[in-house]
């Protein structure tokens, strides 16, 4: 685990810790149980005090080297054993190494009698001698409140408990002693009063039929530690506790990006696709494809050959393998690579906080850079969403940190309020993507569209979200003046605009030829009045040319007469009028 | 172990005490216990009984046997069935009420827990 745990680290010179080596309590304590302490874990029946007391021993045994002894007051070393063999602690073996020591201390109240004064000198010399045959550095007590049920006085059992938690703490032993839950109080017969160093109560609640464990940290002397209710649940490998908390805010962000896996949803995301590291939430109705969406994500992931993670809760695996095969999304063949995983629960197998803790537990092993969630609104059937939020808030900031690429589906209900039913939720995303059922002219068509994406110049478009057995194929919609259109009206309309364009072209052809043939007409018309013209102008010069000769021929005459008149040649014409 | 006080009975009669006293080394409580069991046993057992002091600091492994956790205890080991007796035995009835020797020892005082 890579958790900003430096924070509650103890610092050089505050009290010494000793690891749990259980999953997640460490990093809510800061580093274990206080060393040499005794540490009360009080709960209810059946909330897990036993298997966390036992996990603490032989985690001690197995992994820190520190054996340890187990006071048990209610079960049998016999019991015990087969009882904790279902976490994987094979208790008889650890006995017979003498890494571990049991001692069932078992008092029924019927068979003593009690006169005068005593003392529990007995208990201490069996827990000493336990202690002695392994060298135990580590001591368990459960439920030393039996006691008070076996023994008539409680004063002297009062006395005699607060000497036994300080000669525990007097021989270093780090103890954790188990109380039952009481009422108004931490343990029904205030052992908290004695041990003061460290209280942790564990709670087991059952909520619309769906239990839920939780851990939390009441009070730890001298030491930091995580405030909240952390679920937890009881695995094959022992406890898991949750213990990411919203405290860090410091993953770093990365800037690199990866694919969708579908082309053009990464040019609507600013050319490349989310951000590495980031949260990505696909919301819609029922049937718009949101698992399509995560197919192709996941898919993408195995391209690039990371691993990927897919949780979903509606379908099983098989079942969505061979859906996403419909649309040319092969899954199995990278199941089959070993770079994909699909963990397919009902979601009423844990509350949401056993799905997020089986969540975390699968993602510390298999390591993924992605990790698909199908969906969220499932895990949350039957939650409030104010308290779906800090749990998510865990869950995205655990995956942050480790830079895990994390895609949530998020089935919202018909109607309008899509956004607002998910606005407690979509904050914590970094990236939204809606998808939408359009419904209109007796069809169903899916839209798309970014909603947000935090820091990258995302398309604004709605795109028309096509499922095919090619493949999902993002198309953009018919964009007319005032209405956008998809599915068979976006391609009736677009034909519609085409035979539209067609016409228009030919209105414009007939138009040309009309004008140009209007205007050869004038053309023509314009040459035969030249020609007619020609004719006039030749017409006048001739007219021209004809009375001039006419002209000269009449002056011809008149001297002809007067020369037959006078004999002699006449000068001129004037003088020929004088003599008139 | 040691044994205090051997009875002269070897065959152990049905109504023959087998008492072990569990103690942790030489406290007040202990001694005051050892001292108030032998006037007792003396005084009501008279020839059949047997006593037993465990010291648990010498021997703490047999503490788990008889589910030791209070010192001083008084174990009646015979007759069964077992019955323990917590204490410094100070109070004389109660100790024969735990022994079930109650009903013999007050018969005159109205009578016992059993027939």
């Amino acid at each position: 685990m890579n958790r900003p745990k430096a924070r509650l680290v103890t610092r050089p010179g505050s009290i010494r810790k000793v690891p749990t080596g259980i999953q997640g309590l460490d990093e809510i304590t800061g580093g274990g149980l206080p060393a040499g302490r005794p540490t009360l874990v009080c709960g209810g029946p059946g909330c897990g005090k036993t298997l966390l007391a036992m996990e603490f021993l032989v985690r001690g045994a197995t992994e820190f080297g520190e054996p340890g002894v187990f006071i048990a007051f209610e079960e049998s070393a016999r019991d015990l054993a087969d009882n904790v063999r279902s976490l994987g602690f094979d208790l008889d073996r650890l006995v017979s190494e003498k890494r571990i020591a049991i001692d069932y201390v078992r008092i029924e109240r019927s068979e003593i009698e009690e006169t005068g004064e005593y003392d529990l000198d007995g208990l201490f010399v069996r827990i000493e001698h336990a202690i002695d045959t392994v060298g135990a550095k580590r001591v368990v007590l459960d439920t030393v409140e039996a006691l008070f049920g076996g023994l008539p006085n409680e004063n002297i059992l009062r006395a005699e408990l607060r000497r036994l938690f300080r000669w525990l703490k007097d021989r270093g032993m780090t103890a954790v002693i188990t109380a039952e839950r009481g009422d108004g109080t931490l343990s029904r017969h205030g052992l908290e009063e004695f041990v003061a160093d460290c209280v942790v109560v564990l709670d087991h609640r059952i909520s619309e039929q769906v239990s839920t464990r939780r851990l939390r940290v009441v009070k730890y002397r001298g030491s930091l530690h995580g405030n909240n209710e952390y679920p937890f649940l009881i695995g094959a490998r022992g406890l898991s506790v949750l213990p990411v908390t919203s405290m860090g805010l410091d993953h770093k962000a990365s800037g690199r990006r990866v694919s969708s896996g579908l082309p053009r949803l990464d040019a609507m995301l600013g050319g490349k696709g989310y951000y590495r590291g980031s949260s990505i939430l696909v919301t819609g109705s029922p049937g718009t494809g949101k698992t399509s969406i995560a197919a192709a994500f996941a898919e993408a992931a195995c391209r690039r050959g990371e691993r990927c993670l897919m949780f979903v809760y509606e379908e099983s695996a098989s079942q969505i393998a061979r859906n996403m095969r419909s649309i040319g999304i092969d899954l199995e063949r990278w199941v089959d690579k070993g770079l994909l995983a699909i963990r397919a629960t009902r979601p009423t197998l844990h509350g949401l906080e056993g799905h997020l803790v089986a969540i975390h537990d699968e993602v510390q092993r298999f390591e993924p850079s992605a990790v698909v969630i199908d969906p969220i609104t499932n895990l949350t059937l039957v939650r409030n969403e104010w308290e779906l939020k800090p749990l998510l808030m865990r869950l995205i900031d655990f995956l942050k940190t480790r830079q895990v690429t994390a895609l949530f589906t998020s089935l919202t209900s018909g109607g309008d309020s899509l956004e607002e039913s998910q606005v407690g939720v979509s904050s914590l995303m970094d990236a939204w993507l809606l998808l939408r059922n359009i419904e209109s002219n007796g069809e169903r068509n899916r839209t798309f569209y970014v909603l947000k994406a935090r820091g990258l110049a995302h398309s604004n478009q709605v795109s028309e979200f096509v499922l095919s057995d090619k493949g999902i194929d993002l198309v953009e919609p018919y964009l007319g003046a005032d209405q956008v259109l998809t599915g068979t009206a976006r391609v009736v309309q677009e034909a519609h605009d085409r035979a539209a364009a067609a016409r228009r072209a030919q209105d414009h052809e007939a138009a040309v030829l009309q004008l140009t043939g209007r205007r050869k007409a004038i053309a023509a018309q314009l040459a035969a009045l030249e020609a007619e013209l020609d004719v006039e102008d030749r017409k006048l010069a001739a007219m021209v040319r004809e009375a001039a000769a006419q002209r000269k021929a009449a002056a011809g005459d008149r001297r002809a007469v007067a020369d037959l008149r006078h004999g002699k040649r006449p000068s001129n014409g004037r003088k020929e009028g004088k003599g008139r | 172990m040691r044994i205090t006080k051997p009875t002269a009975g070897k065959p152990p009669a049905p109504d023959f005490y087998r008492l072990r006293l569990y103690v942790a080394g030489q406290t007040p409580k202990s001694i005051a216990a050892l001292a108030n069991l032998k006037k007792i046993c003396a005084t009501h057992l008279e020839g059949r009984y047997r006593i037993e002091v465990v010291d648990l600091l010498e021997n703490p492994k047999l503490a788990a046997g008889d589910q030791i956790l209070a010192i001083p205890t008084l174990v009646r080991k015979l007759p069964t069935p077992i019955k323990k007796i917590i204490g410094d035995l100070s109070d004389e009835e109660r100790v024969l009420v735990g022994l079930d020797l109650l009903p013999v020892a007050a018969a005159a005082a109205g009578g016992g827990r059993h027939g």
